[in-house]
């Protein structure tokens, strides 16, 4: 976990009175909804279909027990009974009313929680991989240098305005949990020659209207360099970027119409500038922040404890270590993914009791510390091997112990038309109905690894693009039709998918999915061969014919 | 962003003018009486653009009561009664169409 110190308590706090002043402002009639508007989202605060939504950022994914129970008291308090939780480690209260809203924002400060950077044109919440810290062979915590950029892109004068939203991601690891090639800056934390930390730095990544996979713009910036590095990117968005088209001003844009090689110049001619200016990272400065972070006292354990041995006969506590249960960078100890994708229900999505509940089990069995993935799921990041059992039984007590973790109804939603004002199609009910559809726990052990992102309208917040089936929401004269793509990857081979046909109609999108797995499962070449891999060797073609050949 | 009133009105068909509360976000229509209603029943319905423009301008004016306020197609049932015209509104005026809360496993 990491400890706020005074400088950002003193930020939030006086966030929290500047926009208590602002609402009393806005209900009174002294500002007008053209001036409040870009104050309320500085604030996290949109306006939806129903009503107000609260995004309240959760940075890098880390929380503490005592921020998530306050997450459950704003539910409760504020909201109806339950958060969504998205796919940038923010969580969204759906129907908050905006004079309460002061309110709810003082709560969640009492306990460092906040909504800066979860809207508008400015950095937004950096996030990382959910299981920072703990995950064996990482080369080291990002959540330090997601840290640091916080620190740094929190109210930054230069890059508050800039031409459009900017999102970073950092992993650590070999295998990509963060879904960095799909930022507008992707930071891959690794080691030189010397051992010396630094980052590969990717840009221009980012979904929406104009799919594009970041690129590589240098290999390797030292880990001292990596403010002034980041800098010299924003400043040349900030001078070239579009602010003419919205549509355009991204600047996976910019790096696509410029090249990637010219814009690695001119970031390179800005860099040579600032590079040894009081950007530079100081040792002291790195130390600090890592201080801040606490990590726990782990026990001597065990690889294989009695209590697991002993569960290991039990077929559905098996089944659910099985998908749930990943390894510990520490021996006796266990990462646990906690699905919030109950067969029937919406993706994503945490009642305040649950959350309450699942505090508690942190405190009991994972150092009250819970993290939050970008595939809408919840994780606890430090459980005892011998506690796994227990563990499972008041999981399943609570509805969070459905095992179908990174399986086909492992679903990845937005909230889609039945919540969002920019959406054309839903996205949720197409997601429980596929959790029916492939409820069988053996028909989906079958199935293996299968990411389904859905999304309700091109701006991509199911991430569907690099869905291995991926399904986009879009209205056709009034009803709503469905994109189906596959051969998408969010991961470090990260794709984008191939649509595979004309759209379908709302009430086909179910049967069109299962004709796509039933296809998978005929056409792979082993019952080893993972549906991503099925279709890089046999392209869409095949699937394609199986789709649409009755259709 | 371009104000709702310097935007082309195009209507097919009977029409009302729907917006959010602004101190709550509820959504609401405004009414032949200058207000605004919860219920859609009492929306003001317009079908020519001269008459959709003059509403709209009433309720955009009308910051303090509502903000985001639009032009919403509506159907009229044969004994008059106001429905939603398309699933969109449909979803606003009934609200969403899952259960709120999560299925526990």
């Amino acid at each position: 976990m990491y400890a706020y110190d005074e400088i950002d308590r003193t930020l939030i706090d006086e966030r929290v009175s500047e926009f208590r002043d602002q609402v009393k402002r806005r209900l009174s009639g002294e500002l007008t909804e053209d001036e409040f508007k870009m104050l309320r989202l500085q604030n996290g605060v949109y306006l939806q279909l129903h009503a107000y939504m609260f995004r309240v950022a959760i940075p890098y994914g880390t929380l503490s027990s005592k921020q998530l129970r306050r997450l459950a008291h704003v539910a409760r308090r504020y909201d109806r009974g339950y958060g969504h939780f998205t796919t940038r480690q923010n969580i969204q209260f759906n129907w908050i009313k905006l004079a309460d809203l002061p309110d709810a924002l003082a709560d969640l400060a009492e306990v460092g929680i906040h909504s800066m950077q979860t809207s508008g044109n400015n950095t937004r919440n950096v996030t990382s991989d959910q299981w920072a810290g703990v995950a064996p062979g990482e080369v080291e915590d990002p959540r330090i240098w997601s840290e640091i950029l916080r620190q740094y892109t929190t109210l930054h004068p230069e890059f508050s305005f800039l031409p459009r939203k900017f999102k970073f991601a950092i992993t650590a690891s070999e295998h990509d949990r963060a879904a960095i090639k799909i930022h507008d800056i992707g930071l891959r934390l690794h080691k030189n020659e010397q051992g010396e930390t630094g980052f590969e730095v990717l840009v221009g990544g980012g979904l929406g209207r104009t799919p594009l996979i970041a690129k590589t713009i240098r290999p390797f910036v030292h880990g001292r360099d990596l403010l002034s590095y980041v800098e010299a990117i924003m400043r040349v968005y900030n001078q070239y970027g579009r602010r003419d088209n919205i549509y355009k001003a991204r600047i996976k844009i910019l790096v696509h119409e410029l090249g990637i090689e010219k814009f690695a110049e001119e970031v390179e001619e800005e860099w040579q500038h600032i590079r040894n200016s009081d950007l530079k990272l100081e040792a002291a400065t790195i130390e600090d922040i890592r201080s801040r972070f606490t990590y726990p006292t782990y026990a001597k354990l065990p690889h294989m404890p009695d209590e697991l041995r002993k569960a290991a006969h039990d077929p559905l506590f098996e089944r659910w270590r099985k998908n749930s249960v990943s390894p510990h960078k520490v021996q006796g100890y266990s990462i646990v993914t906690i699905s919030l994708k109950p067969v029937g229900g919406p993706p994503g999505d945490a009642t305040a009791e649950q959350m309450d509940a699942l505090a508690d089990l942190a405190d009991k069995y994972s150092f009250g510390e819970i993290r939050v993935g970008h595939e809408q799921n919840l994780a606890l990041p430090h459980v005892a091997k011998h506690d796994l059992p227990a563990l499972w039984k008041a999981l399943d007590k609570i509805g969070l112990a459905t095992p179908n973790v990174n399986l086909v109804s492992d679903i990845i939603a937005c909230p889609g038309l039945d919540y969002c004002s920019l959406a054309n199609a839903r996205s949720i009910p197409i997601a429980q109905e596929l959790t029916r559809r492939f409820a069988n726990h053996d028909t989906a052990d079958l199935i293996g690894r299968l990411h389904i992102n859905i999304s309700g309208c091109i701006n991509a917040c199911g991430h569907h693009h690099v869905g291995h089936i991926g399904i986009l929401g879009v209205e056709k004269n009034g009803e709503e039709f469905y994109q189906i793509t596959i051969g998408g990857r969010a991961d470090e081979k990260a794709e984008l998918g191939t649509l595979i046909g004309p759209s379908v109609p709302y009430n086909e999108v179910a049967d069109v999915i299962e004709d796509v797995v039933e296809a998978y499962l005929a056409l792979r070449a082993t019952p080893d061969e993972l549906f991503i891999d099925t279709v890089k060797r046999l392209g869409v073609e095949p699937f394609r014919e199986r789709v649409y050949a009755t259709r | 962003m371009t104000s709702p009133l310097e935007q082309k009105i195009r209507i097919t068909g009977p029409s009302v003018v729907t917006a959010n509360r602004t101190w709550d976000g509820t959504v609401v229509y405004r009414t032949a009486t200058k207000g605004w209603s919860t219920d859609l029943a009492d929306a003001a319905v317009v079908r020519a653009v001269p008459e959709a423009r003059a509403l709209l301008a009433e309720a955009v004016a009308d910051d303090l009561g509502a903000v985001g306020a639009y032009i919403a197609p509506v159907e009229i049932g044969e004994s008059g009664k106001i429905a939603p015209g398309n699933l969109r509104e449909r979803i606003r005026a009934s609200g969403v169409t899952i259960d709120l809360l999560p299925v526990p496993a």
